[in-house]
């Protein structure tokens, strides 16, 4: 079982890989000293899938989408590793070439839709610039297309709309007419920055849905930026939850959600508030502050706020840096985490987690088979229809 | 949405500019009126009765009988508000200056009677204007030009050495005044190396080369003065839009950088600029004082310096109205400008 499985991941890794990373570092040298916005990230991701970047303000998430659409060209700037789109090394590739890439092979939509959209321009005619500058189409035909991407992405009377200014839509609007506008070369990649996070919560469901239909649609490749872990729920395959610019713990999305094994993960389900337990119940939120990028705690970035510290043996959380491994027994496949903590202190850990108020009623549920509840949401998602039974298995 | 909005959604810039236009015209009554306190109101609080006045006008030694003979042909005994009312007129229409059998027609727009020259006050004024005209509206073009495209390169590469040098040179060219860099342009060009002539004026008319001639040195003292600040400021408006998310998305859509800086970061940053442009471009049409001074231009500057030294009271006045007149409409054409740049102005 096991070994068919690996053969046809490995097949599906070589056919299908739109985006691979590895050890990415992004750093950036300020008078305070050098931060390590990005350090050593390592992901890769199929068309027709989602990716969820998880972690707090300042864990690098965005800045590793920057840098994968080359948006960091300051010259304090350092980047290094790998970022291959499509079998195309982006990093040592010029300046230029990855301009011609952005758009037609991958394109971003931002967290806040007013202030992304040019407040002097009509909606239509920044839809048409993007299609215009990668596609030998007349104005004529670029508009047209301006029109039925409007369309597509749901606004109304969308011939009539796409002469208005950003200012006279709605910031669901604004956001559907970004999503218009990223998806107007086709692009295999599309990379959402807190997409939801600036709209209302019954909009933020819909900018969701409609990325994911367009995904099924268009096939592309999706990465998702955010903090909001009900998002994650909803539309991701896979997860990576990163921490002071490190990866802490990756795997697939059910299996992160049902059994996280990094205790950071841990604290941030932790800390969602959820409809499904007693009103009585308190949030959990993890202690202490997001670390500075400039001094990075020694060791295990997490320590100091980790409450499991202490059944490491010895010093080693603030002494050894945790390398990111597999999980065993449980989690999928691919499920890694970056911790000192062996399994069974982990499956300890993960049991008392379980048992606090967060996971009660969720734990009880799980237990006969963990995940079932994520399961069930997730496969709402439109290519996410494997990766239950891969959990089960 | 609903129908109804279509409705004032059809013409907003017309609409705009109706009541811009409206506005202006009010505010031009408000500076006449303002203007005609100062000069024939204020000085009768100050005690000084019609006969004091009409003395001025009347020449070295006045007679009785002169003086009133001209308080009557100026109308100085009149209400205020009728002397007012005809100085509006005038403006319009002409004005007949009635003194017995003594009458002296001033043709629209009359702006009043110089006192000095006994000369209407209007068409020595647009004798002046060409003058100021052309050096406003060439150093206007220089500086607005040089002044933005160094701001823009300096704002690309902080600190770069372009950067250092041309914000150096600028804030030189805010620090000094024109009566400085003017006599050392003229140093240099004029008499060291003698490459253009050193002051005056010639007729676009009567020579369009000699024309040019008189005006580049004037054209590039004038502008240096405000490039500079141009620069500044557009390096400050720059570098602020350019981290802008909107000039991010510019980029993530995959524009080549030529047009993310110019069509989404500069014009964005340019709003602020036509502001000033506006008004700096309205003050100089009313006189470059110290540039047509310095250049021997018999312009409106000259013309306002010679009929404040002289205390030609309707000269005065009739510069000021002149100069208000620009900076209004200079203001009403950027407010229209800021319309066709900022769509979000048309609806406020």
């Amino acid at each position: 079982m096991t070994e068919t499985a690996d053969v046809s991941d490995s097949l599906i890794r070589v056919q299908g890989q739109v985006l691979e990373v590895s050890d990415l570092k992004v750093h950036f040298a300020t008078d305070d000293g050098l931060v390590k916005a990005v350090d050593g990230v390592s992901f890769s991701l199929q068309r027709g899938r989602t990716l969820a970047i998880v972690g707090e303000s300042g864990s690098g998430k965005s800045v590793t989408c920057m840098a994968v659409m080359g948006l960091l060209t300051g010259k304090n700037t350092r980047i290094s590793g790998e970022i291959q789109l499509d079998g195309e090394d982006l990093v040592g590739a010029s300046r230029e070439r990855v301009r011609q890439l952005r758009g037609p092979k991958m394109a971003m939509i931002f967290q806040d839709p007013l202030t992304s959209l040019h407040p002097y321009y009509t909606v239509g005619h920044q839809i048409m610039e993007a299609y215009l500058v990668h596609n030998k189409v007349t104005k004529k035909e670029a508009r047209q297309r301006a029109i039925d991407l409007l369309g597509r992405v749901g606004i109304p009377s969308p011939a009539r709309r796409v002469d208005d200014y950003p200012h006279q839509f709605s910031g669901g609007m604004r956001q559907r007419a970004m999503i218009a506008m990223a998806l107007s070369c086709d692009p295999e990649l599309l990379i959402a920055d807190e997409p939801t996070t600036a709209l209302d919560v019954t909009v933020q469901a819909q900018i969701l849905d409609l990325i994911l239909d367009l995904q099924a649609e268009f096939g592309s490749a999706v990465v998702i930026i955010t903090h909001d872990l009900g998002v994650v729920a909803e539309v991701s395959d896979q997860i990576l939850v990163m921490y002071a610019g490190r990866p802490v713990e990756t795997g697939p999305a059910v299996g992160v959600f049902s059994r996280p094994a990094h205790p950071y993960t841990g604290g941030l389900l932790g800390s969602m508030p959820r409809l499904d337990t007693v009103r009585a119940d308190r949030l959990h939120p993890i202690p202490g502050t997001p670390p500075s990028l400039i001094n990075v705690p020694s060791g295990c970035p997490f320590h100091p706020r980790c409450a499991y510290r202490e059944r490491v043996g010895g010093n080693r959380c603030a002494a050894e840096v945790p390398a990111l491994l597999q999980v065993m027994p449980y989690g999928g496949l691919d499920h890694k985490a970056a911790c000192h903590l062996s399994p069974d202190e982990r499956e300890l850990a993960w049991a008392e987690l379980a048992s606090t108020s967060q996971y009660q009623t969720d734990a009880a549920s799980s237990s006969p088979s963990p995940g079932s509840q994520v399961a069930a949401t997730s496969g709402s998602s439109a290519a996410s229809g494997d990766s239950p039974s891969e959990v089960e298995a | 949405m609903s129908p109804s909005r279509a409705l004032p959604r059809e013409r907003p810039m017309v609409t705009f500019i109706i009541r811009r236009v409206l506005r202006t015209v009010l505010l031009l009554l408000a500076v006449s009126i303002i203007t005609f306190c100062v000069f024939f109101v204020i000085p009768r609080f100050a005690g000084q009765n019609s006969a004091e006045l009409a003395a001025q006008y009347v020449g070295r030694n006045p007679t009785s009988d002169a003086i009133q003979q001209m308080i009557q042909k100026l109308g100085l005994n009149e209400p205020l508000p009728v002397q007012y009312w005809k100085y509006l007129v005038g403006i319009v229409a002409g004005q007949h200056y009635n003194a017995g059998p003594n009458v002296t027609y001033c043709p629209p727009p009359c702006f009043g009677y110089s006192f000095r020259n006994t000369e209407p006050v209007w068409p020595q004024m647009t004798a002046a204007l060409p003058v100021t005209l052309s050096l406003a509206v060439g150093a206007a073009v220089l500086w607005l030009v040089g002044g933005v495209a160094i701001g823009v390169l300096s704002a690309l590469r902080p600190g770069s050495l372009l950067d250092r040098v041309s914000m150096g040179t600028a804030l030189a060219g805010v620090s000094l005044p024109i009566f400085f860099t003017g006599q050392v342009a003229l140093l240099l060009f004029a008499f060291k190396w003698q490459i253009f002539p050193g002051s005056g004026y010639v007729n676009v008319a009567t020579n369009p080369l000699a024309w040019f001639e008189h005006l580049v040195l004037p054209w590039i003292t004038l502008a240096f003065l405000y490039a500079a600040l141009y620069a500044r400021l557009t390096r400050a408006g720059m570098l602020e839009t350019m981290g802008e998310d909107f000039v991010r998305t510019a980029r993530a859509k995959g524009l080549r950088e030529r047009s993310v800086v110019l069509k989404h970061g500069l014009r964005a940053a340019l709003t602020p600029i036509l502001t000033i442009f506006g008004m700096d471009l309205g003050l100089l049409l009313g006189g470059a004082i110290l540039t047509e001074t310095t250049f021997s231009m018999p312009g409106l500057g000259q013309f306002t310096v010679l009929a404040i030294q002289n205390q030609d009271f309707p000269e005065i006045m009739g510069v000021v109205m002149l100069a208000a007149f620009f900076i209004v409409i200079a203001n009403m054409l950027v407010d229209i400008l800021y319309a066709v740049i900022d769509p979000r102005v048309r609806t406020a």
